[in-house]
């Protein structure tokens, strides 16, 4: 059975009518065609599907779209608004953090979600958080090293 | 009999060469092509990249391939530059490194330079996008492409302008009269004009000496694309009315269907179900119901009893390997040179691999009358071409194939299942199809590298030179197969090929991986040529160069071992460093580790990594440094835990849980050196630092501890084993 789901997208108020068991990335992929959040695994192993429940990261593919009523939902697309670019997806620029791009998105919403709870974090504690993150191009290196301009750029407010 | 080749035995053959010999661009005498008039005013320059030249020179007989031009170069009215090539791009960066080359010879800004990859409708033949041949390629072509327009162009400005063509040279997309500071820009001179030229390569280059954006590094032209979410892959495209297929799956490679029973699947509304002899699927205007669907068929399935699995199947390769093809000879490897000490011989073993990329298969295919279009994330969106035109037996010309960004290649998207797939269920259902894989899927159906054994003897003399050498490869095939050094009784022999190995040998499909053939070969080799230094009781860098010729060879070595601040100690000194040397697609690496041993668990951490690389011409340093990092990044995954488990055609390792692949907190410190080699033609830079990762680990293991590893990945397990051995 269908059921009206209301909550917050990227700053905005949506309502939905869905079966309320469906994953987060379902619904924002297909229901609302916010195509940055991947699919890799579907298994909440790989972080593609990575966004910001209430401030919190959540591998979309594991949430039901029931558990987000309420809620604040953040994906890529509400991360900077349109033509600007958030601090960190300036430094995954500058600092050629992508090769495929396929992992990136989740990739800057784990650190994203990383950053805004401890913008302090030491070195060890990002490679600890974004452990879950998978990339198989191997741009880890330059993640870390964007996360880190990011976050001295985040410090300084913006 | 002779049988004719078809399109698609080309393209397996062409899989298979190892294109590292190349001479010159060949003369060019293509005809003007149909969609040509598509293309409006403009300057037009038709261009021949070598590789289906290289091919033919090949010897080997080959059917007619659709043209003798692969790219070319436009100047529009607007004065903008666009480059057409039927490679695509999967993260190696071709899209900026081939722009950067245009905009250099043509001196126009990067940003004036699109490049239009893989449309099969737009761009001319291509025979797919592997072993790192898209700048050695197409880089050389293009830069004399441009260079043609440039002469074309300054032929008009000359007339405009009444000067001389001496006088006139360009700048910031303008032709300027150096007397008189006279400008004309490109898009004046092209205005209403159509001037179409062959690639004649008479056009003088610009030397490496007067580039200003190459060689330079170059930030990549689709990153802010992908840093917000705005870049397509096939997954995310939609068209109206598109299904969503799920397909009904066997349990095990070669298991036959006994029966389905669809009914309750058919119950659910909205639900359109295609079945075909050899597929059967649920469509759904929603994934999601697709997938339920697909969960109430109940489908029995006669399961072969295959015995083979992944400890059993090295006995299994060698009891099927066929007669061995010999690569290389030299001297008299059969007979012990009297001065050697005893032989050493010994086998090294290399299980299954997957390529996982983060982008599963995925593809949307719509017919529209005649007209067939299919957007899919493929390495041969040519074949893909011939394969939909098959299936659905209608000729090739109707069917346009368009990939979207890819999600990583690796060798992996060189096979269209999931494309036919989609183009077959979109004839059925009379409606666009989705076919997007499953992480599961993807496991299953993997082209995964092969599982392979190398045997080798060898010897030295008392002086420490390499007396014999004699390398067997099993299954591996022959790419990084033949040793470098100088050895005078030497033998290579290749048993079997890389991947298109006959029935009965592997229990599920195998093909090429980043690097193919090669990861292998230099994990054997390289361990073997540790294992006679240590023998001989020699520092194994010296005991490298001592046996080595090859200039070019030394030259890295010593510039690897010079950044890395390498001490000479013969091994194991309880330092844990490894090295190694190779070379692919025509580049000459070295790579060192230091690595740490846990002794108690056999776990393994790598701890810095140092590349020396000389790649001719390097068009893009920025993108090879990354290409290099990428490589070695990925190379830990095989090195240490990547290997696919499977019972008889059960495959054993379908996600991320069981199949390791490297993480942030394995990445180890990487630095790489490229070496000035701006004066020869730019070699292949997406692969080469990924083949002496399985060596450099196992050398580094031994230098460590003094256990030797002979087999991959080389995991905590076995490296305790290894350890209670010694
Ligand atoms: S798709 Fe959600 S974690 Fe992989
Ligand atoms: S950039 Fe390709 S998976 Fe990370």
């Amino acid at each position: 059975m269908k059921k009206t789901i209301e909550f917050m997208l990227n700053g905005e108020a949506v309502s939905l009518s869905v079966l309320p068991s469906r994953s987060l990335l379902s619904v924002l992929r297909q229901d609302l065609e916010l195509t940055g959040s991947k699919y890799g695994c579907g298994k909440g192993l790989c972080g593609a599907c990575t966004v910001l429940v209430d401030g919190n990261t959540m591998r979309s593919c594991r949430v039901s779209i029931e558990s987000v009523a309420g809620k604040k939902v953040l994906t890529i697309e509400g991360l900077a608004p349109a033509g600007d670019l958030h601090p960190l997806q300036q430094a995954f620029v500058e600092e050629d953090a992508l090769q495929c791009g396929y992992c990136t998105p989740g990739m800057i919403m784990q650190a994203y979600g990383v950053l805004l709870k401890d913008p302090q974090i030491t070195r060890e504690e990002v490679i600890r958080r974004m452990e879950g993150n998978l990339c198989r191009c191997g741009a880890h290196k330059r993640i870390l090293q964007a996360v880190e301009k990011a976050a001295a750029v985040m410090r300084e407010g913006r | 009999m002779k049988q004719e080749k078809t399109m698609l035995d080309l393209y397996e053959e062409l899989l298979e060469l190892n294109f590292t010999d190349l001479k010159e661009v060949p003369q060019l005498t293509a005809n003007r092509r149909e969609f040509l008039k598509l293309f409006g005013t403009g300057i037009l320059i038709l261009i021949a990249a070598p590789d289906a030249w290289a091919y033919q020179e090949g010897g080997r007989r080959r059917p007619q391939l659709p043209d003798d031009f692969n790219a070319f170069l436009r100047i529009g009215e607007d004065g903008k530059v666009t480059g057409f090539t039927g490679k695509i791009e999967m993260g190696q960066g071709a899209i900026t490194s081939l722009a950067q080359t245009l905009a250099e010879e043509l001196d126009v800004p990067l940003d004036w330079v699109e490049m239009v990859m893989g449309d099969t409708d737009l761009c001319p033949w291509d025979m797919g996008t592997f072993g790192s041949m898209t700048t050695r390629f197409f880089g050389p072509p293009f830069r004399a492409a441009a260079a043609e327009a440039k002469a074309v162009l300054i032929e008009m400005a000359a007339e405009k302008l009444g000067t001389a063509k001496e006088q006139l040279s360009t700048s910031d997309g303008a032709v300027v009269d150096r007397q008189t500071g006279k400008r004309v820009t490109y898009a004046e001179l092209v205005e209403g004009k159509k001037v179409l030229r062959r690639l004649d390569g008479k056009a003088e280059v610009e030397k490496p000496s007067v580039f200003t954006i190459v060689g330079k590094p170059v930030l990549r032209s689709d990153s802010v694309e992908k840093v917000t979410g705005k870049a397509k892959f096939s997954a995310d495209l939609r068209e109206p009315g598109m299904l969503y297929a799920r397909i009904l799956r066997p349990p095990a490679h070669d298991a036959k269907l006994l029966n389905a029973d669809l009914s309750k699947a058919r119950q659910i509304e909205g639900v359109l179900i295609v079945e075909k002899p050899d597929l059967i699927a649920v469509l759904h205007e929603n994934p999601d119901i697709a997938d339920e669907a697909l969960a109430a068929i109940q489908a029995r399935f006669d399961e072969p009893s295959s015995k083979i699995n992944d400890q059993t199947i090295f006995d299994h390769l060698l009891s099927v390997a066929p007669e061995g093809e010999v690569v290389a000879e030299g001297g008299t490897p059969e007979s012990m040179p009297a001065e050697s000490d005893e032989v050493v011989e010994h086998t090294y073993l290399d299980g299954y691999v997957a390529h996982a990329t983060m982008e599963p298969h995925a593809a949307l295919a719509k017919i529209d009358g005649e007209k067939v279009t299919i957007w899919a994330s493929t390495q041969t969106p040519f074949r893909l071409k011939d394969e939909a035109a098959s299936a659905l037996g209608i000729p090739a010309e109707n069917v346009r194939v368009r990939p979207p960004f890819v999600g990583g290649g690796f060798g992996g998207k060189s096979y269209n299942q999931q494309a036919v797939e989609a183009v077959r269920l979109a004839q059925a259902a009379g409606k666009p199809v989705m076919v997007s894989w499953t992480r599961e899927e993807e496991f299953f159906y993997d082209t995964f590298r092969p599982a392979a054994v190398v045997k080798i003897k060898g010897a030295t003399d008392s002086s420490g030179r390499i007396t014999l050498w004699d390398y067997g490869v099993y299954f591996a095939g022959q790419r990084g197969s033949q040793q470098f050094y100088n050895i005078p009784n030497h033998r290579t022999t290749a048993f079997g090929s890389g991947w298109t190995a006959g029935p009965g040998t592997h229990p599920f499909k195998t093909g090429a991986w980043r690097a193919p053939s090669n990861n292998t070969n230099t994990f054997a080799r390289e361990s073997h040529i540790d294992t006679l230094a240590a023998r001989a009781g020699m520092d194994p860098v010296e005991f490298r160069l001592k046996n080595l010729s090859d200039e070019k060879m030394k030259r890295v070595l010593k510039a690897a071992a010079e950044r890395f601040g390498w001490t000479p100690a013969k091994a194991p000194s309880g330092r844990g460093y490894g090295v190694a040397l190779g070379i692919d697609a025509g580049t000459y690496v070295a790579l060192i580790a230091e690595v740490g041993v846990e002794k108690n668990t056999g776990r393994v951490s790598v701890k810095r990594v140092v590349c020396a690389q000389d790649m001719g011409l390097c068009v893009n340093p920025e993108g090879s440094t990354i290409q290099i990092e990428g490589c070695i990044t990925m190379g830990l995954g095989y090195a240490l835990s990547e290997e696919v488990r499977f019972e008889g055609g059960k495959v054993k390792d379908l996600n991320f849980d069981t199949y390791k692949i490297p993480r942030f907190s394995w990445v180890p410190q990487i630095e790489s050196v490229i070496l000035d080699a701006k004066d020869d033609p730019p070699q292949g830079g997406g692969e080469p630092a990924i083949i002496c990762i399985g060596a450099i680990v196992a050398n580094a293991i031994f230098d460590a501890t003094g256990a030797r590893l002979f087999e991959m990945p080389m995991t905590a397990d076995r490296v305790k084993k290894a350890l209670e051995r010694i």
